[in-house]
This record gives C-alpha cells, structure tokens and sequence, in this order.
C-alpha cells in the first residue's frame, strides 16, 4: 500500500473525528454494550476474591451481598469490580502521586461474578482516606462498577464502611438524600464481614454514580 | 509566614469528558426486555472528579499467555470456521492512543454457541474452541487477536430474535472513567437492524462505529480475512493544575 493509505489510517477508520477547539482532533467515544449472559467465558480467568496479598497493610474484612433486581430476584449473572486505596490512602496507579507507601501484595482490584444466589464475596482490607475533589478527606470508601446481562453500560456506586465518623463529613455521602444514604454504607454482620446488598431498582434501590 | 496564610494545597483534577451525546444507551430501553426490572430509576448521582475516578487498575504482560491472542492455537486441534484477524487501535477521546492497556474478548463458535452452562442452543459445540482471549496494546494502542468468525444465535428476547455475529469486548484504559464494555459487528449483517442491543445506541453514527471493517492489509493471504475495529475511551479534560487556595506567600 502507498505511504499516503498508510497515513490516512491513523485516522480511525470506524471511529468520527471531528475538529475540537484548537488543532486537537476529537473522536467520539465507542458506545457501551451489554456483556451479556456469558460473561464467565471472557472475565473469569482474572476473577480476583481477596485482594489482601502477602506484606499488607490493615485488617482484613470480608465483603459479602447480593444483588437484586426490581422484583427482588437475584441476579446471578452480573460481575462485580471493586477499585480501592490500600490501607495508607494510596491508589497503586501513577497519577497518585502523593508520598505515600505502595505496597507490591496490595494492587487495589477486585473481580468476582454473582452466584446461583445472585451473591458475591470478597476478601480486602479498609482503605485509607483519599482526597476529595478539594482539599478535604472523603471517608473510607471502595469504588465499585457493575455489568451484568440486561445492563447496557456498566453501574458505578460505592462501599462505606459503617462506624466511620469521617463518614458524616464526606463530601459524595452528603451529596446523597438522607433517606438513601444508608444504601452504601455496609453492615456489620459479625467476625469481620460486613453485607452490603445491591437494589437494582425500586424499594431501597442503591445510589448509583456517574463521572 | 502569617498563620492565617497557611498555604492550603488544592489538586483540581483534570477529569474525563462526557461520552458525546447520542453514543451511550440508557440503562432502560425495554425493546431489550432484560433492562425493564434491571435498570435503576432514581437519577445518578454525579460525583466530583477525586482520585478514585481517575484511577484505575493497571494489568501488566506478566496477566498474558502466549497463544491468548490466538483464539485458534488454544486446543490441540484447529476450531471450525473461518480463520479472521481483528485488529485495531485504542485511542481516546483526544486521539491519543491508549498503550499497554488490557483488552479482554469473548465470542460463539462458529455455530453460534457458547461453552456455557447457560447456553442451551441447538448447535454444536466445538471443542478445540473457547472464545476467550486477552492482550495488551502496544504503545501506539494497537491490538491484534486471531480468531473464528462467530455465528449468529438465536435468543428468547422477542419472538425470532436472532443476535448478529458479535465479538465481546472488555477494556480498561487508564482510569475507572475509562473503563468499557461493548460489543464488535461485522459489515452487512442483517440482523443488525433487529437486535436491540445494537438500537439500544441512539444515534445512527455512533451505532455504526461499532461494525468493524473489512481491512485488506490486515489479510492473510491464503489464511485469514481481516477485520478492523478501532475502540475511543473517554479522553482527558484539559491538563490538571495546581493552584494555592491560600495565595498569601509572605
């Protein structure tokens, strides 16, 4: 092929570009679609239930929920992600650059599908607090996406930590009506664990996010 | 320095950019019947740019296998079906390719069934094919997988629903705001216009840019036809600044 075919596909040949402000080329963003019922198939092999490798920080907690949807059924095919801090604040990715220790057992990811039951568990650890949006602290938290078959792009919503008094000073908890606050705040069910269910839609639906 | 000038550090994050209007589906489409009791119905919540949304797992090529780019070389026989090459780039919204991120996929055989439980199609299965594969883009976001052209298959949605041939796709990307699932065609299908995945994206164009395109150069001659698809992740707003909330520096 000439030199001239080979440069025109640099431009993406399925993705629109359009002219932003300035010189810099936009393209519009790939739309979202479902992963449907066989998930298991291409996300399994990285499923990832206990974060809490050897040399980490903080006590480890067990996570465990169910989700649900509109008429109370489980769902038991959807797949969980969580994104944390480790017990330090410190997010193991670049842009985290404040001087705070990594720690090599600890990569902050979480991969796990719902069972029969529609249930998941995790083992982790409690972050550390992380900055919010300005120079204040959020409270402990765990950042968490959703997929599941009949969801067309994935849900973004969070876990808070009960008994956390930062938790009533936090900027995103108190961004949320009062009244279903209480959806991301797990529960404490004894040795460790804490429940935290997932309400797809109606009677206590979980707050679900958007960035 | 004056005690009430304390310099205050404030971080404004550079967050990401909405996806174009018209580019996503909503979470409620009911022609897809699965949405109606699995969509959310209060509105979300939106949440200010912090470290948690601009962060992001980060995979490295110790997660890779050899042959998980080579859907074909994964048993100890050849698959049935037509050897394909997809391939393409990862680039964001800015159009900066998107390097050393993990692209995860998955597919049907070339009957159109899964290896899975769930699947209770009436049609072979095949047991030198898995439909799973995985690898990172190089730095200039490129990625490349050999595979079999899946079949289409029918499905319980409506009466005669049939999914067009599709390959899965899972990408990350720098950041949780990255973060993408979705789904490759193939040129022509006709079962595109029936499938309520695919309408499910409201604008024409952006649901077009989700059918990969016949690429000659990525051909193997006497092997394999190829198949581009190009994938933009939500790129970055601006470039992130420092400023001093308390500017008194005496």
């Amino acid at each position: 092929m000439s030199a001239a075919g080979t440069r025109q596909r640099e431009r993406p040949m399925n993705a629109a570009g359009s002219e932003g402000a300035g010189d810099r080329m936009q393209l519009a963003t790939t739309s979202s679609q479902t992963v449907g019922p066989y998930l298991h198939i291409g996300l399994t092999w990285l499923v990832t239930d206990d974060l809490v490798g050897p040399g980490t920080s903080g006590e480890p907690v067990i996570i465990e929920g169910r989700i649900t949807d509109a008429d109370g059924k489980p769902v038991d095919d959807a797949l969980i992600e969580i994104w944390q801090a480790n017990a330090h604040g410190r997010y193991d990715h670049p842009d985290d650059t404040r001087d705070l220790p990594v720690e090599p057992g600890f990569k902050g990811f979480g991969r796990v599908p719902t069972d029969a039951d529609g249930a998941f568990r995790l083992r982790t650890i409690k972050p550390g607090a992380v900055p919010a949006a300005d120079a204040s602290m959020q409270a402990p938290h765990i950042n968490v996406t959703i997929f599941m078959r009949g969801m067309l792009k994935q849900l973004a919503t969070r876990i808070y930590f009960p008994d956390e008094t930062a938790n009533a000073t936090d900027p995103v908890l108190c961004s949320v009506r009062a009244e279903r606050r209480d959806t991301l705040i797990a529960k404490p069910i004894g040795n460790r664990a804490l429940q935290w269910n997932v309400v797809l839609q109606g009677a206590g639906e979980t707050v679900f996010f958007e960035y | 320095m004056a005690a009430h000038s304390t310099p205050q550090r404030k971080t404004m994050l550079a967050g990401y950019r909405p996806a174009d209007p018209g580019t996503q589906p909503d979470y409620l489409y009911p022609p897809y019947s699965s949405t109606v009791k699995r969509s959310p119905s209060q509105p979300l919540v939106r949440l200010p740019w912090s470290l948690s949304e601009v962060t992001g797992p980060l995979f490295g090529v110790d997660r890779i296998m050899a042959n998980d780019f080579d859907l074909t070389k994964q048993h100890a026989g050849d698959p049935i079906g037509e050897r394909i090459v997809v391939s393409g780039r990862v680039l964001d919204a800015n159009a900066r390719p998107v390097a050393n991120t993990l692209v995860e996929i998955w597919q049907a055989n070339a009957a159109g069934r899964y290896p899975h439980p769930r699947d209770n199609h009436n049609a072979p299965a095949d047991p030198n094919f898995t439909g799973c594969g995985r690898t990172l883009t190089d730095t200039d976001g490129r990625y490349r997988f050999v595979t079999i052209r899946p079949g289409e298959y029918p499905w319980r949605n409506h009466y005669n629903a049939w999914r067009p041939a599709h390959i899965h796709f899972s990408l990350f990307g720098p950041a949780l705001a990255t973060r993408l699932v979705t789904q490759m065609y193939f040129p022509g299908d006709p079962l595109l216009e029936y499938d309520p995945m695919y309408t499910s994206i409201p604008d024409e164009r952006a649901r077009g840019r989700l059918v990969s395109a016949f690429d000659w150069e990525t051909t193997i001659p006497e092997q394999a036809l190829g198949y581009r698809f190009d994938i933009v992740l939500r790129g970055r707003d601006g470039t992130p600044m420092e400023n001093d909330v308390a500017k008194a520096r005496t």
